[in-house]
């Protein structure tokens, strides 16, 4: 089956620092893939190649069969790539809503004109993009504070509305980066339940985090990157008892 | 929003005004030089504000608009005359002709003054872009000294068209689709690539078409009242659009809170109004000024108003809470 | 030939005088990431205090190099204690807020201290006393440069490099070469942050009162919006030669002078104005580090 997502022989580097090493890598449609490794491993680095925010130094990055080799980084999400930040990226002077209505523009069409001078599609598409976010806010448990200041919420909250703006956007895969550091046990469960819900929406996930438990628990496979360089790939049992990726975990960093 | 009923009744308050009020009277004076505050506050509010771009070279955009009006209007009022048969008019319609052809010429040309100066955007960012527009302001400010057609730095005279009704329908043009873009969907995606650039375009957002769209509408709504403002003194001169008349238009919008097209209209109209009726204090006016902004920006950065809006519709909502029944 | 040499000294000349400001501003500019915006009217400033120094001293001033030199170092002075002044009340408060909200609080430095000038000392133009009087020192192949001219670049250059002395060999210099690396670790290693931002501004601000004193040489006006365009064109300057470069500033300046000079000699003299900001656009799009690079890195 044709991968939603291809690197091929992709590397990064940054002045004489190889972050990415030639690597191989592929997401397949509908999966719930990891991606994982210690510190420093490379990984938000791929991330930021796959979603072309960073631009690879040799090799490609196809998705859904077109390359976004040299293309700007607005570029991967019209081919339906959505993303969240490791340190969540809000717009902090937004409300809770008008994030989740700005995670709409990809899907949304309505012009300069239309907006400007209140055209009739304007308030048409206005109603939906209002609709789609309040479905969006509901899904994550922010209906109540749609109308506050996005900056105002607690941390576990500032998560949740990121994952929220990223699927108003509909996209085919969802990306991301450390989706559970700084989460509470029970934040961190109930962000498990709707990383599921949304697979099974067949949304494709890409999970990228150091923590492997929670990784374990909920994807279908594990590549696991270390020092730039992809050390393993297989199901989470298959990964865990690689010898590799033991002495990789152990030898960079104890837990 | 300002539909139907509310658009009428604009427009038939503004031609009240043009009918029973002189428009050269001293206050009626007063009142068009706070619309054309507004005009440029509004209009810069969207670079400054909405974007977060950082545009010091606003006065250039007015002078653009301001002489390309104003040389259309006198070089070619004669063969508008001749050519659509004006002369045959009422006075009023052919001024109202001639006045409009000026303001869609001089929004034009604004606007590709606009595109050029929003292009090193895409490079440069904060400090570095403010003093690239001071440049381009600047250098635009040189060329019309260096232009003879148009008096060079004697200045140059056009005959006046002092309209209370264009001026007052622009300005609140202006003011409605600054609010109307604020939001809209290209007006959050402003504001979002103003508060996270990466994320933004993580979205979906192209940036870089969306910092030049800011600079180029931006432009264009300077132009109109620059050509606006040319039929309403009569009289230009180079001078006049310099980096001090910029720096005013920033205080504005900085005083009201970046973002706030409330806050940009209500500074605009105080700031304009204010130094009329307390001439005595003219001396003072600027030294005032430039203290309120550096205290402003020490105590409280983000302006009178921050980024909030006034609307109708949160006055009757907080009425509402408070128990207070209006109906 | 003949005329284009000529043209070429006083470009030099003029440009000296860019040079000096310009120094302030990438010295500032290097520590704080800010342009300072009210560089240009502390320069005014020192014009104003030599102005009225040259007045109180009365003949004493006049004629004799000491003389001079006492309004030079006096002029310095007041910059100097201005800039500081500026740097404690406005600029400290603000250090950790956007950068944007500290360029504001710089344009509402130097509209203040414009029009602060223009109230207290009126807005027509002072007359600078003649503190050296004009003698041509050389003359060769039709070149003349007046002793004044001499004395202009001669004063510059040595505060040029006195100031590339004090960064470099001195242990103020290391700390501030530190601090414009990174203000965070240079504090942790024990560098007092603010001693060393405060003497910054003391330095480039004295720099432009020196400006002060050897600019109405040449052109003796001064006025309470005469730091306006040289601040600007100085500006210029430090972008052109690489912003937070000393020499860069010293090399802008002199370009930039001979620029203005020459647009002035060959084409008229209102382009003046255009062809230093037509500079700066060009620069900034084509090479925002500069023509001679630069230690700053970070532009947003």
């Amino acid at each position: 089956m044709a991968a939603l997502i291809q690197a091929v022989q992709v590397t990064r580097a940054f002045g004489g620092l190889v972050a990415v090493n030639s690597v191989d890598f592929s997401v397949r449609r509908g999966q719930m893939k990891a991606l994982i490794g210690p510190n420093g491993a490379g990984k938000s680095t791929l991330l930021n190649l796959l979603t072309g925010i960073t631009p690879v130094t040799s090799g490609d990055i196809i998705i859904d069969g077109s390359s976004i080799r040299g293309r700007p980084a607005f570029h991967a999400a019209t081919l339906g790539l959505a993303r969240t930040f490791q340190n969540v990226r809000l717009f902090e002077n937004m409300t809770v809503i008008e994030n989740v209505m700005v995670g709409c523009h990809s899907w949304t069409r309505q012009g300069i004109a239309s907006g400007a001078l209140r055209w009739i599609g304007h308030w048409r598409e206005e109603r939906l993009i209002i609709e789609e976010s309040h479905r969006q806010l509901g899904r994550v448990g922010l209906e109540a504070e749609a109308g506050a200041d996005a900056a105002s919420l607690p941390f576990g909250k500032q998560r949740m509305l990121e994952i929220a703006r990223a699927l108003a956007g509909h996209p085919q895969v969802l990306m991301l980066d450390e989706p559970a550091s700084g989460l509470s046990t029970r934040e961190t469960a109930e962000l498990s339940s709707l990383l599921r819900q949304i697979v099974s929406e067949g949304v494709t996930v890409l999970l990228v985090d150091h923590d492997m438990q929670f990784v374990m628990d909920i994807s279908d496979e594990v590549t696991v990157l270390d020092q730039g360089r992809t050390i393993a790939e297989g199901t989470p049992e298959q990964v865990q008892s690689d010898a590799a990726v033991i002495a990789a975990y152990l030898g960079t960093e104890p837990n | 929003m300002l539909r139907g009923g509310k658009a009428l009744l604009v427009l038939g308050l503004l031609l009240l005004l043009q009918l029973t009020v002189d428009p050269n009277h001293y206050v009626s004076r007063v009142l068009l030089l706070s619309c054309f505050s507004v005009m440029l506050a509004v209009s810069l509010n969207i670079i400054n504000g909405y974007a977060g771009q950082f545009s010091i070279g606003h006065a250039g955009f007015y002078a653009v608009g301001a002489y390309t009006g104003a040389s259309l209007s006198h070089f070619g009022r004669e063969w508008m005359e001749a050519s659509l048969g004006l002369a045959s008019f009422p006075a009023w319609l052919a001024d109202s002709a001639v006045l409009l052809a000026a303001v869609v010429a001089g929004s034009v040309a604004a606007a590709v003054a606009g595109f050029i100066v929003g292009l090193p955007s895409l490079r440069l960012r904060g400090d570095y872009l403010a003093i690239a527009t001071l440049g381009f302001g600047e250098l635009i400010r040189v060329i019309f000294i260096n232009i003879d057609r148009v008096g060079g730095a004697r200045g140059f005279s056009i005959a006046p068209i002092n309209s209370i009704f264009w001026i007052g329908l622009f300005t609140v043009g202006i003011v409605w689709l600054s609010r109307n873009l604020l939001n809209s969907r290209q007006g959050r995606a402003l504001q979002a690539l103003r508060d996270d650039e990466t994320a933004a375009s993580v979205l979906g957002i192209n940036i870089t078409s969306y910092k030049v769209m800011a600079f180029v509408l931006s432009a264009a709504m300077a132009g109109c009242a620059g050509a606006l403002y040319a039929h309403f003194d009569g009289y230009l001169q180079p001078d006049s659009f310099n980096f001090i008349r910029s720096i005013e238009i920033i205080i504005m919008v900085v005083l009201g809170g970046l973002g706030s097209t409330t806050g940009a209209v209500i500074a605009a109209v105080v700031l304009t109004v204010l130094p009329e009726t307390l001439r005595e204090f003219a001396d003072y006016r600027m030294v005032i000024y430039s203290a309120l902004l550096v205290i402003c920006m020490l105590v409280r950065p983000q302006g009178l108003l921050g980024t909030s809006e006034f609307s109708w519709a949160s006055l009757r909502s907080r009425g509402k809470e408070t128990g207070g029944g209006l109906a | 030939m003949q005329e284009f040499l000529q043209q070429l000294v006083n470009g030099i000349v003029w440009g000296s005088a860019y040079a000096l400001i310009a120094l302030g501003y990438t010295m500032v500019y290097g520590i704080l990431r800010l342009i300072n915006f009210a560089h240009g009217d502390v320069y005014m400033a020192g014009a104003y205090v030599a102005f009225f120094t040259a007045g109180a001293l009365g003949g004493l001033a006049m004629g004799s190099p000491a003389g001079a030199l006492v309004v030079m170092l006096i002029a310095m002075s007041g910059s100097g204690l201005l800039g500081y002044g500026i740097e404690r009340i406005v600029y400290r408060p603000l250090r950790a807020a956007p950068r944007l909200t500290l360029l504001i609080a710089a344009i509402g430095v130097s509209l203040f201290l414009e029009y602060s000038a223009q109230l207290a000392f009126g807005s027509e133009p002072r007359l600078f006393p003649q503190l050296v009087p004009a003698r041509t020192v050389v003359s060769a192949c039709g070149v003349v440069i007046s002793n004044q001219q001499a004395i202009i670049v001669a004063v510059s250059l040595a505060l040029g490099l006195g100031l590339q002395f004090i960064i470099h060999h001195t242990s103020m210099g290391r700390a501030m070469r530190a601090v414009s690396f990174d203000r965070e670790a240079a504090s942790l290693m024990g560098v007092n942050v603010d001693r060393v931002i405060s003497f910054t501004f003391v330095l480039g601000s004295a720099l432009a009162g020196a400006a002060a004193v050897l600019v109405p040489m040449n052109n003796p006006q001064i006025l309470p919006f005469m730091g306006v365009q040289p601040g600007l064109k100085a500006f210029v300057a430090a972008v052109l030669g690489g912003i937070g470069n000393v020499w860069g500033a010293i090399a802008g300046g002199l370009l930039m002078g001979i620029a203005e000079i020459m647009v002035v000699g060959y084409l008229a003299s209102s382009y003046r104005d255009g062809i230093v900001f037509a500079i700066l656009i060009v620069v900034l799009i084509v090479k925002p580090t500069g023509l001679f690079g630069s230690p700053v890195t970070d532009r947003a």
